[in-house]
């Protein structure tokens, strides 16, 4: 079992410093949720940690099995178990959500086993109708170009049943609670929850205390400008749905 | 700059051919043929870059004189077939297969074809068995006068194909022409004549290959289809010339009253390709629909020129051309819906999408239309485009490594074509193909 460990991170996007010192420790096996205003650089966060090339990192260090992953490509560190459900998953006309899959399975089992002969279809296919069915999709999904037309709360479904074929070790929900209703946010929530374990560790980033009744963090951290400001238990997440930010700001700026 | 790059190209292409090099012996039927086609030949100008259809595309590096016909069964000393290409590439047993080889032919069919009425053989047999069915369809559809290189194929086409469906007969299993073109310095020169007579239908399959060789090889090909009424045919070509490979083609269907043509247009290989594809609907009701793709690498210079002629009321076409372009390569597509007065209730579309994999790719895309009646339903499109670096991160973020994000991104964007090819052979071999440009 690892952590990932966060440390002193400062990230610019287009010139500008969106990041400026963050520090966080998740370890595997935990739930942690994170909250913050519109703007705050959660997304920024959560891009860093899986190397989109736009976020410039300038300083700080993000250690995972002994790695910094930061020196790595986002190929490798999604080798390294790392995982991102996007905010705003990008739809891949022409590319099947099965094919793709497949795809991201083998590219895994080749980079751990360079001799890997890659997943059968049958063993694939099995995997991936019991992974739809935990999750109440319709198995025509796997026949559908990747996002293309799907709905808001169709792609974030789609987000976790990605995550459950390709059991990560770190997973970043970014907002995978926006545009759920409240039947799906129960689903995606077992679904995540299904997959719990020591082995995994989770980052919940959320507006809402709603998904946190479904999926109980062990932590819950609040950022503001570029920082985790204040972190405590689940009932920290009450004390903000019935607060606001006000109270922190007063506070920072005192 | 070296001295070489400094040299001017010359003025233009000189290629040897002369009246001593026509085909000697042939029936009447295709000699008379030949002369008036050479007569043409000698009185069309060589293509240059001043006129319209030619101005993207330079031939002045084809060193033409230095050229010459494949001699009398040349192919035995030469590459041959790959097994592979002579296997069913639409995934059932062909009905009849040729091989237009250099100086040869071979060819087989099935004997119930045969039973059936169904022609299949080489021209010149044609021209001595069957001159009057042939002589209805040879350069009536294509003529000489389309082009020099319309022309050049017409008056020496050492191979040839002609199929001929009679009224009504429906023809399960494909028929599949190889043309085989290995050898430098030669000219391939073939000319494919298609008749389904009213009601008939047929799967054909035309393909075209070489190995990659230092030097230079010309092909010019003629492809003539005629489709009786209510006739259909689909008609699948894929073209995988050697590197080395200067390809010029003029293909035209005429379509009669509510006949209709399903063509696959792969083009692949050469050095450098100019095709003339074109359908003519020239009776009410008929329609065509055209799929066409292309990846280029290296240096490759791919132009396709295509043309869909509304004759008549209540004709349909359909035109959808998709490419990748990578490395120095490039890609000409020019296109044209033209609506004649009388061809109201007319419904054309064309299209041309392509992707670039490289900055030093370059597509023109080229669309037209001409509209001379008033009650028409023509669209076109043309677009542009390069892999978005959203989707790159999205796929090397499931860890898909980004040689790999890349190709799945190829395959999506053509696989709308591959959606309108039924056979799993010829999608199959588009797709080796794309993992091979692709590295
Ligand atoms: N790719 C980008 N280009 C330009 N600006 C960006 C980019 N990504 C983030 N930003 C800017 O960085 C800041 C933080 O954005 P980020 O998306 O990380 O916020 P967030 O906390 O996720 O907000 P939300 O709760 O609305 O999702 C914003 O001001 C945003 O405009
Ligand atoms: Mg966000």
């Amino acid at each position: 079992m690892s952590e990932l460990v966060i440390r002193n991170l400062h990230v610019n996007v287009e010139g500008k410093e969106i990041l400026k010192g963050l520090n966080l420790t998740l370890p595997q096996g935990e739930v942690h949720a994170i909250m913050g205003p519109n703007g705050t650089g959660k997304s920024t966060l959560a891009y860093t940690l899986m190397g989109h090339p736009k976020y410039e990192v300038t300083e700080g260090e993000v250690i995972f099995k002994g790695q910094n992953i930061l020196e790595l490509s986002p190929e490798e560190r999604a080798h390294l178990g790392i995982f991102l459900a996007f905010q705003y998953p990008v739809a891949i006309p022409g590319v099947t959500l099965a094919n793709f899959l497949r795809a991201a399975i083998n590219a895994k089992r080749k980079a751990i086993n360079p001799d890997d002969e890659g997943i059968s279809v049958a063993e694939f296919r099995k995997l991936l109708m019991e992974k739809m069915r935990l999750l109440k999709m319709d198995p025509s999904f796997a026949g559908r170009y990747l996002n293309d037309g799907f709905s808001g709360g169709e792609k974030k479904r789609a987000e976790i049943l990605q995550m459950a074929m390709l059991e990560p070790e770190i997973a970043i929900l970014d907002e995978t609670d926006s545009g759920l209703d409240i039947d799906a946010l129960r689903i995606v929530s077992e679904g995540v929850n299904a997959l719990r374990g020591p082995d995994l560790g989770v980052l919940v980033i959320t507006h809402y205390q709603r998904i946190l009744r479904y999926i109980k963090p062990d932590k819950v951290h609040i950022m503001m400008d570029g920082r985790i400001v204040e972190s405590g238990g689940p009932e920290l997440a009450e004390h903000l749905e019935e607060h606001g930010y006000d109270w922190l700001r007063e506070r920072i700026a005192a | 700059m070296t001295a070489k790059a400094r040299q001017r190209p010359r003025r233009e292409v000189r290629l040897p051919f002369t009246a001593e090099m026509l085909p000697h012996d042939e029936p009447e039927l295709l000699a008379a043929y030949r002369r008036a086609a050479w007569e043409t030949y000698q009185r069309l100008p060589m293509p240059h870059r001043k006129m319209e259809a030619w101005r993207r595309t330079d031939i002045r590096g084809l060193r033409g004189e230095n050229l010459r016909l494949p001699r009398e069964n040349e192919f035995r000393s030469l590459p041959p077939v790959p097994e592979a290409l002579t296997q069913p590439l639409v995934d059932r047993e062909h009905g009849g297969q040729i091989l237009l080889l250099p100086g040869g032919h071979e060819r087989r069919m099935q004997a119930d074809l045969a039973a059936q009425g169904v022609i299949f053989t080489d021209l010149r047999t044609a021209a001595a068995e069957h001159p009057d069915l042939l002589k209805q369809v040879l350069g009536k559809v294509v003529p000489a006068e389309d082009g020099k290189f319309a022309a050049l194929a017409a008056a020496f086409s050492q191979n040839g194909v002609f199929v001929y469906v009679p009224r009504g007969v429906q023809v399960e299993a494909p028929l599949h022409s190889l043309a085989w073109g290995p050898g430098v310095g030669l000219a391939h020169i073939d000319h494919i004549v298609i008749w389904l007579d009213e009601g008939a239908s047929l799967t054909y399959v035309h393909e075209s290959a070489s190995p990659d060789e230092d030097g230079q090889t010309l092909h010019a090909g003629l492809v003539e289809i005629l489709l009786g009424n209510a006739a259909h045919l689909h008609f699948v070509e894929l073209q995988s010339w050697g590197r080395h490979v200067w390809n010029f083609t003029h293909e035209r269907a005429h379509l009669g009253r509510d006949a209709s043509i399903e063509w696959i247009f792969g083009s692949l290989g050469s050095r450098l390709t100019k095709s003339f594809t074109q359908v003519r609907l020239a009776e009410a009701g008929s329609s065509a629909r055209v799929s066409g793709f292309y990846f280029a690498d290296g240096k490759q210079h791919l132009d396709h020129d295509t043309r869909q002629d509304h004759l008549a009321p209540h004709t349909t076409s359909d035109l959808l051309y998709k490419g990748a372009l990578k490395d120095y390569s490039r890609s000409v597509w020019r296109g044209m819906i033209f609506v004649s007065p009388e061809a109201q209730k007319t419904d054309g579309y064309q299209a041309n999408r392509n992707l670039m994999l490289s900055d030093t790719a370059r597509a023109d895309s080229i669309p037209g239309l001409e509209i001379k009646a008033n009650d028409v339903r023509c669209t076109h499109g043309a677009t542009i485009g390069k892999v978005d670096p959203e989707q790159m991160f999205y796929l090397r973020s499931r860890g898909i490594p980004a040689p790999d994000a890349e190709r799945l991104i190829v395959e999506g964007f053509f696989d709308p074509i591959m959606q309108r090819i039924p056979f799993e052979g010829v999608r199959g071999r588009f797709s080796r193909a794309i993992h091979e440009k692709m590295g």
